[in-house]
Order: structure tokens, then C-alpha cells, then sequence
């Protein structure tokens, strides 16, 4: 009898919660190249990321002196967003390489 | 976060520098960000602590995960043509069936666990009646919305519904008659699963008549496992906290290195007011003595320990106490009622207020030990440079000048314990919020 209700199915509910809806976000064209254009080295304040991001501006001086590189600690703690810094990306800079994480 | 942003809403390509450790959750964020083709490079972890000359090895250096060179990847990722699979709009839709498929009990104890539904101790199967039996001890609606919850900001909120939280509740063992504590700690919107590097867990007091009602312990072991009550909300908490966001899975959806064990039920109990030389927690935050209220605070690490109170140095060894935390996460004083009343006794401190105050004013660092801490640089130089206060004035003090560690309002204090000594430990911790349980009976 007791196999016999080990054996048998039954029925539970899902514990999972609902998630959101995934809305697609569209990325921003490529560089033909970086040489000439002004790359934002962008320190995001999270566990000396400003020191790894400052050896990747030598690199660049190294091995890409054709490539204008501005270091920049973003301002705030690393979860908060930096409009102000993000409008001069648009409007100065070319691309970006933000990190690290976040 | 910061580079989908800058994609999507500058129009600036960009590329996001991580390590290797964070892999499958940077893309999974990305994807739930609706950006997963978002170009990442990866370098060794960890990055902090390293020397320059470490670090330009890890630039000069291979990534971890691809195998090619660090900045071709980074160059690459500026550079190289979107493919029509880049500029694809794809919409994801994502839902929750009710019901799992019929199955054996031994089958479906294995498929919880095999999709990380659980805690790794055994469950109570959510069978419709055993939910409808936890549903009856509310009057809310199953389909009401109770809230939103995500493991992390970056990440997406999942929304769920007294039904979700009920069938948490009865995998975790509860009593029907627990359920309004664990829908107000649903409610909270607190996840008691944060991912966190630092591996934080949750902490859960209740107070007024419902710790009667229910028959929890806040005497002799109240924060250990010897109350059925005390046991299982807590570990609900945890069990509907990493459903109901969308999951707790190591190097996906959770991140703490080391994890903790107060994780496994959220360090619950009830505070001992009937011993309290002072007012009980909830009517500290603006509850009414009658009401029944649970509190949750987050960021539960650090625990200091001692005995007692000596007349001689109480004052100097609290002190050291205090300083032996990361200033991070300020101090709740959990106290056993014999403790509690040495304070008062030792120190004259017969309020709340003078007690925290008293706590706060002895907590302090030289300026420079303080500013060199690595979560005092992560959170709080920075607020400190965007010239927030108090933090940008404690950034003018001399190296050796003495600062607090802690905010006033970042003091606290629990009573809790059953007078067979006088032990009493200081949770590093962050308050978070109380919620009123009798507005889910």
C-alpha cells in the first residue's frame, strides 16, 4: 500500500514568481576604427578599478598612441548612474570602456 | 548597467570590463536588460588589491574566458561591425506556470532541488491543499499582488501574489497560522537572498501580541533551532525570497563568496519585551505597543560577542567591540535581558535613546583608518566627494582625528534571551524596514 503511494502522482504549484516582460534595447553603431577618435577609460568605483583601468590608458599610449584616451572616475557610488558624465561621453568622447563590473 | 545605458540611451558603443568570476551573471543581466549580445571583456579575478604591474599583466594578458588577447577583445568590441543578430529586436516573453507536471513525490523532490527551489534540506510539497489550508489564514486574495523583489539592483523585479507566497510558506514547513508573519515579510520587498559578493544575510524580529499568538520564542534559544515558529517563517523568508525574484543559483543569480549560514532561516525570532528595560523595537519605529510587527534588517555579517558588563573597563571593552566591525554596516545590540539592564545599571543609560546615542558616541576611528577601509571607499567616498553629508566634513579631518564610524540612525538594539547568563553580541547590520502583520491577517 505504502509503494503503492510512493508510485502515485500528484499535483504542486510552482513556487517560481512572475518575471517581467524582456523589452529589447538597441545597441550603438561601431567604430570604423579607434585611431583619431576619443575612447572614455570609465572607473566605475568598485575595488580598484580605477588602478586596472589606468594600466589599460598605458596600453594604449603604448601600443595605440593614435587613440585619444580620457580617464574618468564616474561620480557617486557604483550603482548610481552619472547623466552628466554619460552626456559628455556623447558629446566629446567616441566610445567607452567602463568597468570593472557593473 | 552603466554600459547598456550608455549604448541604448547615448548611442555610445561601449565596452564593460569584468572578471572572470562574474561570467554567467553578466549575462544574464544583459539579457534580462534586453541587450544579450551586450560585448564584454574579462580579466583575472580579482582586480582589487593588485599592483600596477599585476594589472598590466592581466591587460597585456589573455581573457580568462574567451583565450584571446585582453584588448583585442576590448578593441574588437568597439570596432567590429553589429551582425543582424546584434540588431535583432527580439522580444522575450517569460511566465510562471501555476502548476508543475504530475509527478511522484520522490520525483518531484528531485526536480525542486534539481531547479534550485530549495534550501538543500527536504520540503513540504505545495499541493493545492496544503496551499488552500495556508490560504485560509489570510484574508487576502490568492491573486493579490503582494509585491516585487530582485536579488540585486541590476537586476529585474518578479512580481508575486499571496498564492506564490503560501506555496513558499508550506515548503518551508510552516504552520497555517504563521502565514500573515510570512506574507508582511513577502511584503517587505526585503530579499532575504541578496546577491552580494559579501554574502549578507537577512534578520527578521517580531513583535507585539502575534509572538503569544503563535507560540514564538524570544527566552532560552530563541535564535537557535527550538521553536517551530521561529524556525520556519525564517526559513520561508529565505525560500520565498529566491523563488519569488527569479532565483538563488551560486555564479548565476547569487554571488556571495563565502555564503552564510544565517542564511538558512534568517536569523528570526521575537524580541523579549516582557524583560526589556527599554521600549520594544516596533514602538521605537513609530508602531503601537498592541500591534504586531515584524522588522528586517539586512547585511547580516559581522557578529561580536562578550560577557556581561564589568565595572571596571564596560566602557573600554564595548569600545573595542565596535571598532572590531567594518564600519560598513552599523551595530544592533542584541542584548539578553541581563545585559540590558547592566547598561542601564553601569551606565544610567534607562532610554533607548541614551543607549544608541551613548553606542554611536563610542563608536569612532582615526579619520585615516576610517577612509581606508575597501567598502568605505566603494560607498561612501564617493557620496563623500558629491559633497553629501555628514560624509564630505568627516572628509576634512586630520588623519588621526577620531570620526564616527557609524550614522545615529544606523544604532539599534534588540532584547532577546532567557537570563541563563549574561552573553550578548553586536549584529553588524543594516536596518531595513518594519512591516505591520496585522495588515495580512
Amino acid at each position: 500500500m505504502a509503494e503503492t503511494t510512493r508510485a502515485s502522482k500528484i499535483t504542486v504549484l510552482n513556487p517560481m514568481g512572475y518575471p517581467p516582460q524582456i523589452a529589447p534595447t538597441g545597441m550603438a553603431p561601431r567604430l570604423d576604427t579607434l585611431v583619431g577618435k576619443t575612447v572614455y577609460l570609465v572607473d566605475c568605483r568598485f575595488d580598484d578599478s580605477d588602478l586596472l583601468l589606468q594600466q589599460m590608458q598605458a596600453w594604449f599610449a603604448a601600443h595605440m598612441p593614435g587613440v585619444n584616451t580620457v580617464f574618468v572616475s564616474k561620480s557617486g557610488v557604483y550603482t548610481e548612474e552619472d547623466p552628466a558624465l554619460f552626456q559628455e561621453i556623447k558629446e566629446k568622447g567616441d566610445a567607452a570602456i567602463v568597468g570593472v563590473g557593473h | 548597467m552603466h554600459c547598456i545605458n550608455l549604448e541604448s540611451q547615448y548611442g555610445v558603443p561601449t565596452v564593460s570590463m569584468q572578471t572572470e568570476s562574474f561570467v554567467d551573471v553578466v549575462r544574464q543581466t544583459a539579457y534580462s536588460r534586453g541587450m544579450p549580445r551586450q560585448r564584454f571583456a574579462f580579466v583575472p579575478q580579482p582586480v582589487m588589491g593588485k599592483s600596477p604591474a599585476e594589472l598590466r599583466a592581466y591587460v597585456d594578458g589573455l581573457d580568462p574566458i574567451t583565450g584571446r588577447p585582453v584588448m583585442e577583445e576590448v578593441i574588437e568590441g568597439l570596432t567590429a561591425p553589429l551582425s543582424a543578430e546584434d540588431l535583432q529586436q527580439v522580444r522575450f516573453d517569460r511566465s510562471t506556470p501555476r502548476l508543475v507536471e504530475p509527478d511522484t513525490e520522490e520525483n518531484l523532490r528531485s526536480l525542486f532541488w534539481d531547479r534550485r527551489w530549495t534550501d538543500g534540506l527536504p520540503i513540504v510539497l505545495p499541493t493545492e491543499e496544503r496551499v488552500a489550508e495556508m490560504l485560509a489564514h489570510t484574508s487576502h486574495a490568492p491573486d493579490e499582488v503582494v509585491g516585487r523583489m530582485r536579488p540585486t539592483g541590476p537586476r529585474e523585479a518578479w512580481e508575486y501574489t499571496v498564492e506564490k507566497v503560501a506555496v513558499n510558506a508550506v515548503m518551508a514547513g510552516a504552520r497555517p497560522e504563521y502565514f500573515p508573519v510570512i506574507l508582511a515579510l513577502a511584503a517587505s520587498q526585503v530579499s532575504a537572498r541578496g546577491s552580494t559578493t559579501s554574502s549578507a544575510a537577512a534578520m527578521a524580529v517580531v513583535n507585539g501580541p502575534i509572538r503569544h499568538e503563535i507560540g514564538m520564542n524570544w527566552g532560552i534559544g530563541a535564535m537557535g533551532p527550538y521553536n517551530q515558529a521561529n524556525a520556519t517563517i525564517g526559513r520561508a523568508y529565505g525560500l520565498l525570497s529566491q523563488n519569488l525574484q527569479g532565483g538563488s543559483v551560486p555564479g548565476q543569480t547569487y554571488v556571495g563568496s563565502q555564503g552564510n549560514n544565517y542564511a538558512y532561516n534568517s536569523i528570526t525570532f521575537a524580541e523579549n519585551e516582557e524583560r526589556s528595560p527599554w521600549e520594544p523595537f516596533h514602538v521605537t519605529h513609530g508602531f503601537e505597543p498592541g500591534e504586531s510587527v515584524v522588522s528586517i534588517f539586512g547585511g547580516c555579517r559581522t557578529t561580536e560577542y562578550s560577557l556581561g558588563l564589568r565595572a571596571r573597563f564596560w566602557r573600554e571593552h564595548v569600545q573595542y567591540m565596535l571598532r572590531g566591525m567594518d564600519p560598513h554596516a552599523g551595530p544592533t545590540l542584541i542584548l539578553d535581558p541581563i545585559t540590558a539592564r547592566q547598561f542601564v545599571d553601569r551606565g544610567g543609560l534607562d532610554t533607548k535613546e541614551k543607549l544608541l546615542r551613548w553606542i554611536y558616541e563610542m563608536a569612532t576611528l582615526p579619520a585615516a583608518h576610517y577612509w581606508d577601509y575597501q567598502l568605505i571607499q566603494n560607498y561612501v567616498y564617493p557620496r563623500a566627494l558629491k559633497g553629501v553629508e555628514p560624509y564630505a566634513t568627516m572628509l576634512k579631518a586630520a588623519d588621526d582625528e577620531l570620526i564616527p564610524m557609524f550614522r545615529p540612525d544606523e544604532v539599534h538594539v534588540v532584547v532577546v534571551g532567557g537570563e541563563t547568563n549574561g552573553y550578548w553580541r553586536i549584529m553588524g547590520c543594516n536596518y531595513a524596514k518594519s512591516v505591520s502583520i496585522d495588515a495580512w491577517r
